[in-house]
């Protein structure tokens, strides 16, 4: 890592003006890391009193526990389709924003505000689209003969999380699209046109090849957004039910430390998150470091 | 160009319109139904029409909230919301500013060990250690303060690495010459690079702005006195209280309206510099 090849002079100066970034490091991020850490090897009696080590024990119980499982697939269901769905409509409106040119600047900015919207607002929004009584969603599902009830039916609870999640994605994915397309040298494309190649053949052997980077840096930020910021939209809206029907991992992680009070299930729990956080960050630096060598 | 037809351009305008159609109806019928009075949800849904309440209920969910609800009035969780919104962009940039500074244009001991330090938290999202830093802030007696609410969110791996990339680009002549004049680290740090960094602060405020107004987890966890209730979190509570026997959804969608209208207004007006804060943060 470099530093400027000119430097003020100063031992104390440095250390006092990251103080505060670095005293907020470690009293909130890495002593809390730490403890997470080390509870995940130790059990805890029912009140807190005594704590004995156990080594992995948690981890093995973790791994044994039906309700774990299942949440490790919800999650991984719901990641696949919340990515799937806001890249997928995200493509296809950057290609029909590309496609528009220089007038699609009204169309930037209506599809690209709801970014904003905080992901619990937009859970709230959705369920009440598709609320079973009054939601205008539901009801025309109802008039076209599919009756919905996401407090009594779970795959209709994890869809709604889903559409809820996907719509507030969209606008991030459709803003790297556009900037992705825009990049590409319409000689390349006039070239395959000339050779007689059709929008659909030019589309799928000369722009998604071109696109592959930025695809891949999505695939990733998306995967980040349906795992770890998305607890707002569970708990606002289907609070994990019906029955285990939407718990994903950071949901279950939260409710099994506050209300189960299971901590060190829970520390192993937070541990496995991190493994997954670590993994999404080195896959988003090898990314970088590729775009550098371009 | 060629190939480009009139049908495929007519396409492309009827493909964006559904898209905008997807985007802005959710909030138009959240709209549509906070107009209306509550007794409307009884009979079913409130359509697609405007109804004629607008100023009564936003009037009711801003001041007074529905005691028989046990809904507090929003106009004090907007109030916490722009608080801790506005201290957590402010302090991110403050003190990334300043540890850039300090791993650009200093050379000390442990250098790359604080870069590294910095880093680490990237990796470390609330969401993977809930349980261990609600047990410090609370240690801390800084449940149910402002304090509680954002200090723990200020630290910035990623604006520090975009302080540092900008101070990178500044050239060392200017330093030099600060040297030369004898103008201390901080008489330069005000006068040479705070100006330089002017754009880049301001994208950047955009974006954590954004971040911070948005914040559920982190004010759900610290709070449980509703006078430091925030309106994207205390949505919530509306929403639980509307599934019981008095109809509030009125309320809830007042309030929905007015928890996303901050940070859309911001978006709207900053649509260049969030873009250019969007695409300089995540890389």
């Amino acid at each position: 890592m470099q530093a400027k090849r000119v430097t003020f002079p100063g031992r104390l100066v440095p250390y006092l003006l990251l103080a505060p970034q670095v005293g907020v490091t470690l009293v909130f991020f890495l002593w809390p890391a730490g403890r997470a850490l080390l509870s995940s090897l130790y059990a805890q009696d029912a009140f807190g009193l005594s704590e004995t080590f156990v080594g992995l024990a948690n981890f093995a119980a973790l791994f044994r526990d039906p309700a774990y499982l299942e949440a490790v697939g919800v999650s991984f269901v719901f990641a696949a389709c919340v990515t799937f769905l806001a890249m997928g409509l995200g493509l296809v409106f950057a290609a029909a924003a590309d496609a528009v040119g220089k007038a699609s600047g009204l169309y930037q900015l209506l599809l690209v505000w709801p970014y904003a919207v905080a992901p619990a607002v937009a859970g709230v929004l959705w369920l009440f689209m598709f609320d079973p009584s009054m939601g205008i969603v539901a009801r025309a599902l109802k008039a076209a003969g599919i009756p919905w009830n996401h407090f009594l039916d779970g795959g209709q609870a994890l869809a709604l999380v889903i559409v809820a999640a996907a719509w507030k994605q969209v606008s991030y994915n459709f803003l790297f699209f556009y900037a992705g397309l825009r990049s590409i040298p319409t000689g390349a494309i006039e070239a395959a046109a000339l050779d007689g190649a059709g929008p659909l053949q030019r589309f799928r052997h000369i722009v998604l090849p071109l696109l592959a980077p930025t695809t891949f840096f999505l695939l990733v930020v998306n995967l980040t957004y349906a795992f770890f910021d998305t607890f707002g939209i569970i708990h606002a809206t289907t609070g994990g039910g019906p029955g285990r029907a939407t718990t994903i991992l950071v949901y279950k992680v939260f409710r099994d430390g506050f209300e189960g009070l299971d901590l060190g299930g829970s520390a192993a729990q937070s541990v496995v998150l991190l493994a997954i956080v670590v993994a999404l960050t080195a896959l988003q630096f090898r990314h970088i470091e590729r775009r550098v060598n371009y | 160009m060629a190939g480009r037809s009139r049908l495929a351009l007519l396409l492309a305008h009827l493909v964006l319109l559904a898209g905008v159609a997807i985007m802005v109806l959710p909030v138009y019928v959240a709209f549509v139904a906070s107009t209306h009075p509550g007794a409307d949800f009884l009979s079913g849904g409130v359509g697609l029409i405007p109804g004629t309440r607008f100023m009564e209920n936003y009037r009711l969910a801003l001041l007074d909230g529905s005691s028989t609800a046990g809904i507090p009035p929003v106009g004090p969780m907007l109030w916490n919301s722009l608080v801790m919104a506005l201290v957590i962009a402010l302090g991110k940039i403050a003190i990334s500013l300043l540890s850039a500074f300090a791993v650009c244009y200093f050379r000390f001991p442990f250098r790359a060990a604080a870069f590294w330090l910095i880093f680490i938290t990237l990796m470390l999202p609330v969401e993977v250690r809930i349980l261990p830093t609600f047990e410090v802030v609370a240690h801390l007696g800084l449940l149910n303060s402002y304090a509680g609410l954002t200090v723990p969110l200020i630290a910035s791996a990623t604006a520090t690495f975009l302080f540092r990339q900008v101070f990178m680009t500044i050239p060392d002549e200017l330093t030099e010459a600060a040297l030369v004049d004898g103008a201390g680290p901080l008489t330069f740090f005000w006068t040479i690079l705070l100006p330089l960094s002017r754009t880049n602060i301001a994208a950047l405020f955009v974006i954590l702005f954004l971040y911070g107004w948005n914040q559920y987890l982190w004010p759900l966890l610290v709070t449980t006195d509703t006078s430091y209730y925030t309106v994207v979190m205390g949505l919530r509570r509306l929403v639980s209280a509307a599934g019981e026997a008095d109809p509030v959804w009125h309320l809830v969608m007042a309030t929905a309206i007015l928890a996303m209208l901050p940070p859309v207004l911001v978006i709207a007006l900053m649509q260049r510099l969030f873009v250019r804060g969007l695409t300089e943060t995540e890389k």
